[in-house]
């Protein structure tokens, strides 16, 4: 499905450059659900930038479905961080989520039906006239959410899309993005910096190191598909796979790089 | 604190555009220069290919060689002494004004609701309506060019000040007040700190205005100044000398821009270090 | 709603007392300059009759629109494409700079040089000369500073170059464009009154400095007080179109303050 292999990002300018991202190779499979954490500064959004064809890369390929990645490839949604930015703010809730369907080409009729599932499936439906400036941090987030959906992709990305909501807002958009996963099947791609967040929503979380960036370890997360905020948080494996987690991040912060990798 | 921005929620911060890809500082200086460099080839050779008649413009070496000698004559120095006294003078009476009638009608809610309507009236009259009656009354003297520098640019100043003195958080004005702070005090110590980035604005709003304004008055009035020259160059067929003299006007504007942005963000600058502070 | 006399009274207040005190003050002057009210308000309906205001006013007003338009398309157009290229964009800063800061009423010497100054043509450039600046470097910031993240947006969804161009770039400068046209506007009232002052002609202007220059006083006064009129119309006019385009963007700053 997604193949990163030994991607490479060296940012150049003013006379000196810097090495953000050093060989980063994995392999997403169709379907999956993969969570990406890191120190701070470990290129967690470089990566997801190479990887939505919004930035080039210095070395190595991204491909999706065998077909390399060079601009925005289609059949990809991205959810950014910035809610606020991400959204138009002159377009109300409706016309955000249904501008991208009018670019795909779709008939009104067509273009109606999607939108409203959309906004249905992330509780919007009332809000589909407001402008996106006239709701909370966590709506404009479900709206952009709902765009992302709407847009029926193959691979959804997430910018560490909560890292601006607060904690109960946050809760429950990780379920609903969880839902969504299982009701649509598509594969997500879930940047964050929260360890938690990557073990309860993850298959797998890839802890990536320090800059320059490489894979510190590819940790399988035992937990069943069906999970719930106080169930899943308090069981063993969870925190058990959660400390580990925790332990490799710590690592990376100290500088610290697989055994195999400069 | 409503004034304070409340930048918390880290979706405010912007990260850091994606920047120069290279050559480094110096890139953008160098393209400025190259395409002033530009302009200037073309209006050098547009006359020379025969392009555009010569006699409407010539050449930008000839334009030069006029400006040099412009610049070794009495008549060009006095006439920018007249241009820049009258629109530094213009310039200091609206700010006097407009600073005076700002604060005096923003502080007093019964003032501010009763002049609103009549502000919005007058302001978008254009200042040129005046130019019969100044003439009528004052001819071709500088007064002219007075009245209507101020009448132009005391409506920045004045609707600048205003959004200033209404922008003071009502809390601080009210603590100052239980301090039994006195009126000027509070002016001082209140008020002004928290109107003065709108003073700034306003003041670099209306030096553009004032610049415009004088030179209109001297063109089209007659009043002495570079205006006036621009005007008997043109009308006595000195095309090169025309041309130089609003060169040399488009560049008292570059300057007065400049120096006013750089007041601008000087005053700023400071305005929010303190207002961190706090 | 119990207030809206009260607004009514504030609003209307301040200019009746203002007008009654001109009209008092003025009512037995004897000064050349300022004749009584009663009188400019008098020569108003003799003066501005319907041939002053077919072969005046609406010429002016017409050169105007056409003049103001013609900067409005080309100071967009070329600000979009100015503020789009970096490369681009450094070139002609400084070369932009300087026509901005050129006071715009001295274009109209240099163009009287290329055509005379009579016809409607010269007149026409020069408001579309003054008028383009302040849109062309306003579009400029617009465009450079539109939001990344809305730009990313954008690419990522695979928006089309158009509706890139219309839907996002040219939406998300619009309040920025607006102020430009703003200041536009202004200037573009100024050149067109003083236009018509060199090589007097037909025209707004041109009608208030003959009545100027054969000391029809009160005449002149009801010249002064039209063009006020209309500059308080157009800038009416002008606030009424941004109301309706620009209400998310008011919007949009009340929720940012309002957090």
């Amino acid at each position: 499905m997604l193949d990163v292999d030994g991607l490479t990002k060296t940012y150049d300018g003013h006379g000196r450059s810097v090495e953000a991202i050093r060989d980063l190779t994995f392999h997403v499979g169709d379907g999956e659900f993969v969570c990406v954490v890191g120190p701070s500064g470990a290129g967690k959004t470089t990566l997801l930038r190479c990887i939505a064809g919004l930035l080039d890369n210095s070395g190595g390929t991204v491909t999706l479905d065998g077909t390399p990645v060079t601009g925005p490839p289609a059949g990809m949604a991205v959810v950014f961080q910035e809610y606020g930015r991400s959204l138009f703010p002159w377009l109300t809730v409706r016309r955000n989520v249904e501008m991208p369907l009018k670019e795909k080409g779709l008939g009104r009729a067509e273009r109606a039906a999607k939108v409203d599932a959309a906004l249905a499936s992330v509780g919007l439906r009332d809000s589909a006239g407001a402008h996106p400036w006239q709701l909370s941090g966590g709506m404009q987030q479900r709206v952009a959410i709902a765009r992302a959906v709407a847009y029926e992709p193959r691979v959804l990305l997430m910018d560490e899309p909560f890292a601006a909501v607060d904690a109960q807002t946050r809760a429950e958009l990780e379920d609903l993005v969880r839902r969504l996963w299982r009701e649509l099947g598509i594969t997500v791609l879930f940047v964050t910096h929260d360890i938690d967040e990557s073990v309860y929503l993850g298959q797998r979380v890839l802890v990536l190191s320090n800059r320059p960036t490489v894979v510190l370890e590819d940790v399988p997360v035992p937990l069943p598909d069906n999970r719930d905020q106080l169930e899943t948080r308090s069981s063993t494996s969870f925190t058990e796979t959660r400390n580990h987690v925790y332990e490799l991040v710590q690592t990376a912060k100290r500088g610290g790089r697989p055994a195999h990798a400069g | 604190m409503t004034t304070v921005s409340t930048v918390t929620e880290p979706t405010l911060d912007r990260p850091a555009r994606t920047r120069a890809p290279a050559g480094g500082r110096w890139r953008e200086p160098l393209l400025g220069l190259l395409g002033l460099a530009i302009v200037v080839a073309v209006v050098e050779a547009l006359p020379r290919l025969g392009v555009v008649n010569g006699r409407f413009l010539p050449p930008f070496s000839t334009m030069a060689r006029a400006l040099g000698s412009e610049l070794a004559t009495a008549n060009f120095w006095t006439a920018l002494g007249q241009t820049l006294g009258g629109w530094a003078a213009g310039l200091a009476l609206a700010m006097i004004a407009g600073l005076v009638v700002g604060v005096i009608v923003g502080s007093v809610p019964f003032l501010r609701a009763v002049t609103a309507s009549t502000v919005e009236f007058l302001r978008p009259i254009p200042s040129v309506a005046l130019i019969p009656l100044v003439v009528l009354m004052y001819g071709s003297r500088p007064q002219s060019a007075l009245v209507l520098v101020v009448y132009a640019s005391f409506w920045q100043v004045l609707v600048q000040v205003l959004y200033g003195v209404a922008d003071v958080d009502p809390v601080v004005r009210d603590t100052a007040r239980s301090y039994r702070f006195s009126r000027w005090s509070i002016v001082r110590t209140v008020v002004w700190p928290t109107a003065l980035p709108y003073v700034v604005t306003g003041f670099r709003l209306a030096a553009a205005v004032a610049l415009i304004l004088e030179i209109t008055a001297e063109l089209i009035i007659g009043v002495p100044g570079l205006g006036r020259s621009i005007g008997v160059a043109q009308s006595s067929g000195a095309v090169a000398q025309t041309y130089a003299l609003v060169i040399v006007v488009g560049l008292i504007g570059v300057a007065v821009n400049a120096s006013a942005r750089a007041v601008e963000r000087r005053v700023l600058r400071w305005h929010t270090s303190v207002r961190r502070d706090l | 709603m119990t207030d809206l006399p009260r607004r009514v009274l504030a609003a209307l207040g301040l200019p009746i007392v203002l007008v009654a005190l001109w009209w008092v003050l003025s009512a037995h002057s004897s000064s050349f300059f300022w004749p009584p009210l009663s009188e400019i308000v008098a020569a108003f309906p003799r003066t501005w009759t319907a041939d002053p205001i077919m072969h005046d006013v609406l010429p002016s007003l017409a050169r105007l629109a056409i003049g103001y338009l013609i900067a409005l398309v080309a100071g967009v157009a070329l600000g979009t494409a100015i503020g789009s290229f970096r490369t681009l964009r450094a070139l002609c800063e400084p070369t932009l700079e300087f026509f901005r800061a050129v006071p715009p009423p001295v274009l109209i010497p240099v163009i009287a040089l290329f055509a005379g100054y009579t016809g409607w043509t010269a007149k026409v450039i020069t408001i579309a000369l003054g008028c383009v600046w302040p849109i062309l470097l306003n579009t400029v910031e617009g465009v450079r500073s539109l939001d990344e993240v809305l730009r990313d947006t954008a690419r990522s969804y695979r928006f089309g170059r158009t509706s890139t161009l219309l839907q996002v770039v040219l939406r998300g400068s619009s309040p920025r464009i607006a102020a430009g046209a703003r200041q536009a506007l202004s200037i573009g009232v100024i050149l067109m009154v003083i236009s018509e002052l060199f090589g007097a002609n037909r025209g707004l202007g041109a009608a208030i400095v003959q009545f100027q220059r054969s000391f029809a006083v009160p005449q002149m006064w009801t010249g002064i007080i039209l063009l006020g009129l209309i500059g308080v119309a157009l800038s009416g006019l002008f606030r009424l179109v941004e109301h309706q385009t620009l209400a998310w963007y008011r919007g949009l700053r009340q929720a940012e303050r309002g957090a």
